[in-house]
């Protein structure tokens, strides 16, 4: 088994770019803390390279040409896209695993479409979770994107088939592979309603991915989502597919909506690999 | 089509940087390779992000244009608010205003 960590976490902007602005400084370490404990137990699983699942922002797909799944086999990547000061982030240079990516794409293709691209600009989609799990950019990143923001959108059902699909392929190859799904629960970002959080809806969510309730997590339709949850609550899709891969119960190792400022439910997670 | 020429002049200007470095010198000829309305094309002279908003540009392809633009969080909001209440609701995409426009953070409300 060369899966070796899966677990989810939240990726928004403030969470970095607005740290500053936080009135509950408590609540925001207390999420810091999780997110670095998070590090640590990647960093302890012996990691060789850690999967990205993201949602990205319109950083390299735009809807003349929208993969429903792509894989990052670059040799290296750049980011943050947006402007540092804004993110909070430094722009910087991050390890790629091209060799290792290309083997995982060959086989994730055997049932899904997967597409891949040498090249892959990151935003905060994917600079959030770097900045708090490989600080350093010195583990590689294989980056992967589901898209959650140009409808149509890919069915939950075949999320759950990527994950699967990632899965089988990382047990095939002899690294150690860590993965994460980063995207948020209920929320409405980048909106007039930043801020806005549906914990009932996110706690009933995350039960279902805590249990790894395959059919209560495929069961959500874009239309109640986005009633319910946002636009983005689409998102919901990194997170079933890092559910699907680990195929074990999760630990629900932190969760506030208390942190409003960040737009999202801020979460912390990580599945059994079964 | 021309809200999909509008966002994808501001998705290549978000992730290009040397289009940013000439973006506020050359934006007539920058613009000029894009099918915009003239309502689009006044929109981005003016860096009305009110008007964008409500014309339907994605949330997070505006949110970045903004922080391009240096506009601060608690403003960029105020903006999106202030071009519902001039042009009305959300004309496309997902991106729509659920409520009233009342704000959800304390640090936003004791600003």
């Amino acid at each position: 088994m060369s899966l070796v960590y899966s677990g989810v976490l939240s990726h928004a902007p403030g969470i970095t770019g607005r740290a500053h602005l936080v009135e509950n400084t408590e609540k925001r370490d207390e999420f810091y803390a999780a997110l670095e404990n998070q590090k640590s137990e990647i960093m302890d699983s012996g990691a060789e390279a850690i999967i990205v699942i993201a949602a990205e922002h319109f950083a390299n797909f735009f809807m003349n040409n929208m993969p429903a799944y792509c894989i990052g086999i670059g040799d290296s990547y750049e980011g943050p896209i947006e402007d540092p000061k804004w993110l909070g982030i430094e722009k910087t240079k991050i390890p790629g695993a091209p060799n290792l990516a290309k083997r995982l794409t060959k086989n994730i293709m055997q049932t899904v479409d997967v597409a891949y691209s040498e090249e892959w600009k990151f935003d905060h989609g994917i600079m959030v979770p770097l900045n708090f799990l490989t600080p350093k950019y010195d583990l590689p990143v294989i980056p992967v994107n589901i898209n959650c923001q140009g409808p149509p959108l890919t069915p939950l059902h075949r999320a759950w088939a990527f994950g699967e699909a990632l899965r089988r392929a990382c047990d095939e190859v002899p690294e150690k592979i860590a993965l994460v799904g980063t995207g948020g629960i209920s929320h409405w970002p980048a909106t007039p309603d930043s801020g806005k959080i549906n914990e009932p809806w996110d706690r009933v969510f995350l039960g279902h991915l805590m249990r790894n309730d395959k059919d209560a997590l495929l069961g959500y339709s874009d239309e109640d989502t986005y009633n319910d949850a946002g636009q983005g609550g689409f998102e919901i899709r990194t997170f079933i597919t890092a559910a699907a891969a680990a195929q074990g119960q999760g630990d629900l190792q932190f969760y506030t909506a208390e942190i409003p400022i960040f737009a999202v439910g801020c979460t912390v997670a990580r599945f059994s690999i079964e | 089509m021309s809200l999909y020429n509008l966002q994808k002049f501001l998705y290549e200007l978000n992730r290009n940087e040397s289009i940013q470095e000439n973006y506020s010198e050359n934006i007539d000829s920058l613009i000029a390779k894009y099918s915009l309305t003239d309502e689009e094309i006044n929109a981005l002279k003016e860096g009305d992000i009110g008007l964008l908003y409500v014309l339907g540009v994605n949330g997070q392809i505006l949110m970045h244009y903004a922080a391009l633009l240096g506009i601060e969080w608690f403003d960029y909001l105020e903006m999106m608010r202030e071009g519902v209440r001039i042009h009305g609701p959300v004309r496309d995409g997902v991106y729509a205003m659920t409520g009233g426009g009342e704000s959800f953070t304390n640090e936003e409300k004791e600003r």
